[in-house]
């Protein structure tokens, strides 16, 4: 049983607030990914969870213990370093049977375990050598060899996947996900990889300039973003925006000559639609195309609406040209409003 | 224009040639500086005696022992070879022990005023000996350690410790933290980490530093000469003679300090390079 609890928590580096008051419960045996750009804190707030990094401030639970004042060792977790961390002057099977000795663990065991282990990651045949000896991809495979063999009550992985090729990313993606699943493990996963987010998560934690956006299902994160930021971030491409100026009857706004429904508010809003939440139509927003990008599976034209980028994904048969006008109407049901001043969703 | 061309080319070829030519003139100049007193030294130490006192004297070694054979009986002088011996592997012990630590903390914490320690602890490098001495021999005196082989270790100590600390502090600095805390998450205390892990890594270069502080030691005169009288090291031994013991003496005395001083720094050379690089910073 391990629910990792998150109190307030906030990292100030001298004068640079890396964490802005951070809340997050993560229930026993979820599988937590911590999505966010360059520089967010992401790494920071892992670290603090493990105990590399002090909090300035708040709590951090584990298991229902709080765990602030312990060290690393003793809080029950492992972790995978973004730089991978393999010891060089060990082999790969010393290297991931390093936490198990230290258990002093019988070799028998040792030996189980590890090949276990490297079997998983598809590393069982480099066991003999030394970090020195490997490529990125493969270090970066011995280190979460070795946080999975210590077959801990936490996991913890920074960005673990990010050295592996697309479609070795894939397998081991499914892999690390159901081994997770059968160890009963409560696992943070820090990944800049929507894809990657979006496929692993039971939830998505958003972070943005060292604050949590949202924590939620990935659907809902896709769907339903909570903020303004989620929405331009989640998604390739992301969301388009358009002003929204209320037209006369509550609930109806006026956007780029469209009178839409929408939710009652007294003040100018942002409309927001999924480029792929676009069709065709008679009647809709007149875009000028500019850029057409066929990508196989669809058609991505980035186009223009009364002066704001506007991205569309159609069907790769559809024939447009730079600089044809299209016609593009939003599904029901699907377009979003965000209050520009607090920049929160309003439904 | 062609001929423009070719002439700047011609001109920047003699150029370069010349500064090639400069170049190897100075290889060659620095090169003899150190090796032909090295090679005197080594003749007149592998001559016989009477050979070494002639005149002319010889260019070739005549690979005869006698010198070295005198060398080795001459009262006292044995003894103090095991002095030398002594101090400085007291030394080289005494200076890792404090040294090294002191390295650690440099790399891994951050406290106040650590640019500035690091600053002192090159500048007492700048302390003249020779203040010191007096002042030191009278206390120890006082303390009761004049004339052992301890006092002199413990100032031969404070020489080495500087090169110690900045030598293993870019040693610790050259391993990523991220190696330790990965060993924390698995299980290690500081302690057992840096057993387990940092130790393994930096013990070549922890074993260059104890030999340079040896070296440091074995070729330290002056605190010898003043702080010692009867147990003398071999270079205050030398230097005590100097003037009335015979030429092949003091060649195979010289041959004897310098050829363990040469060969250690030698074998140690990479990291004194990496030393000045953090140094120089
Ligand atoms: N030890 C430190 N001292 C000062 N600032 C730091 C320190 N560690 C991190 N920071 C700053 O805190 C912010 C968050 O860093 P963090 O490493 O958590 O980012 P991240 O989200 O993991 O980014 P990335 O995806 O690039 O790994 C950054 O702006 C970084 O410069
Ligand atoms: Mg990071």
């Amino acid at each position: 049983m391990a629910v990792i609890e998150i109190k307030n928590v906030a990292k100030r580096f001298g004068d640079y607030q890396a964490l802005h008051d951070i809340n997050l419960t993560i229930d026993d045996q979820e599988f937590m990914v911590l999505l966010g750009a360059s520089g967010c804190g992401k790494s920071t707030l892992l670290r603090i969870i493990c105990g590399l990094e002090t909090a300035s401030e708040g709590e951090v639970w584990i298991g229902g213990k709080r765990v602030d004042h312990l060290p690393p060792k003793d809080r029950g977790i492992s972790m995978v370093f973004q730089n991978y961390a393999v010891f060089p002057h060990l082999t790969v099977f010393e290297n991931i049977g390093f936490g198990l000795r230290m258990q002093k663990l019988p070799n028998d065991q040792v030996k189980r375990r590890v090949e276990r282990t490297a079997g998983l990651m598809h590393i069982d045949q480099l066991l003999k050598r030394y970090s020195g000896e490997l490529s990125g991809g493969q270090r970066q495979r011995v280190a979460v060899a070795r946080a999975l063999a210590m077959e801990p009550d936490v996991i913890l992985m920074d960005e673990p996947l990010s050295n592996l090729d697309a479609l070795l990313r894939m397998e081991m993606r499914a892999e690390l996900k159901g081994v997770l699943a059968e160890s009963n493990t409560t696992a943070i996963y820090v990944t800049h990889d929507q894809v990657e987010a979006m496929s692993m998560a039971d939830r998505i934690s958003v972070m943005h300039e060292g604050k949590i956006v949202q924590a939620a299902s990935p659907i809902e994160v896709y769907r339903d973003p909570a903020a303004e930021f989620v929405a331009g971030f989640i998604g390739n491409p992301p969301m388009n925006f358009l002003p929204a100026t209320p037209a006369g009857a509550a609930g109806q706004w006026s956007v780029a000559g469209q009178t839409l429904h929408g939710p009652n508010a007294g003040k100018d809003l942002k409309f927001a639609i999924r480029p792929e939440d676009l069709t065709l139509a008679d009647q809709g927003f007149q875009a000028r195309a500019k850029v057409v990008e066929p990508l196989g599976a669809h058609l991505l034209v980035t186009c223009e609406v009364e002066g704001h980028q506007f991205r569309a994904i159609l069907d790769s048969e559809t024939q447009v040209r730079m600089g044809d006008t299209l016609t593009l109407a939003p599904q029901d049901g699907r377009g979003r409003w965000f209050d520009p001043a607090t920049t929160l969703a309003v439904s | 224009m062609t001929a423009e061309t070719t002439d700047v080319a011609e001109v920047g070829a003699n150029t370069r040639k010349a500064g090639q030519y400069v170049y190897i003139a100075a290889v060659v100049l620095l090169c003899a500086w150190v090796i032909v007193p090295l090679y005197f030294l080594l003749i007149n130490t592998l001559s016989s005696p009477e050979a070494v006192n002639s005149y002319p004297k010889p260019f070739i070694p005549e690979f005869d022992l006698g010198s070295l054979t005198f060398f080795a009986n001459f009262a006292g002088i044995l003894t103090a070879l095991k002095n030398s011996i002594l101090v400085a592997a007291l030394t080289m012990v005494m200076s890792i022990a404090i040294g090294a630590p002191a390295g650690y903390a440099l790399s891994r914490f951050e406290f106040r005023g650590k640019e500035l320690f690091r600053l002192l602890i090159l500048l007492t490098r700048a302390f003249p000996l020779p203040l010191l001495a007096l002042p030191l021999a009278v206390m120890f005196i006082r303390v009761g350690i004049d004339d052992t082989i301890f006092g002199l270790a413990l100032v031969h100590t404070t020489l080495a410790i500087p090169f110690a600390v900045l030598i293993t502090f870019s040693l610790f600095s050259g391993i990523p933290i991220e190696l330790e805390e990965a060993a924390w998450t698995l299980g290690c205390n500081r302690l057992t980490a840096f057993q387990k892990v940092i130790l393994p890594l930096v013990l070549p270069g922890i074993t260059a530093s104890a030999i340079f502080a040896f070296v440091i030691s074995w070729n330290e005169v002056f605190a010898a000469a003043v702080l010692t009288i009867e147990n003398r090291t071999l270079t205050a031994f030398l230097l005590q003679n100097l003037d009335t013991s015979p030429l092949h003496l003091k060649f195979a005395g010289g041959f004897i300090l310098v050829v363990p001083a040469l060969i250690f720094i030698f074998a140690v050379r990479k990291y004194l390079f990496a030393m000045w690089g953090i140094a120089n910073r």
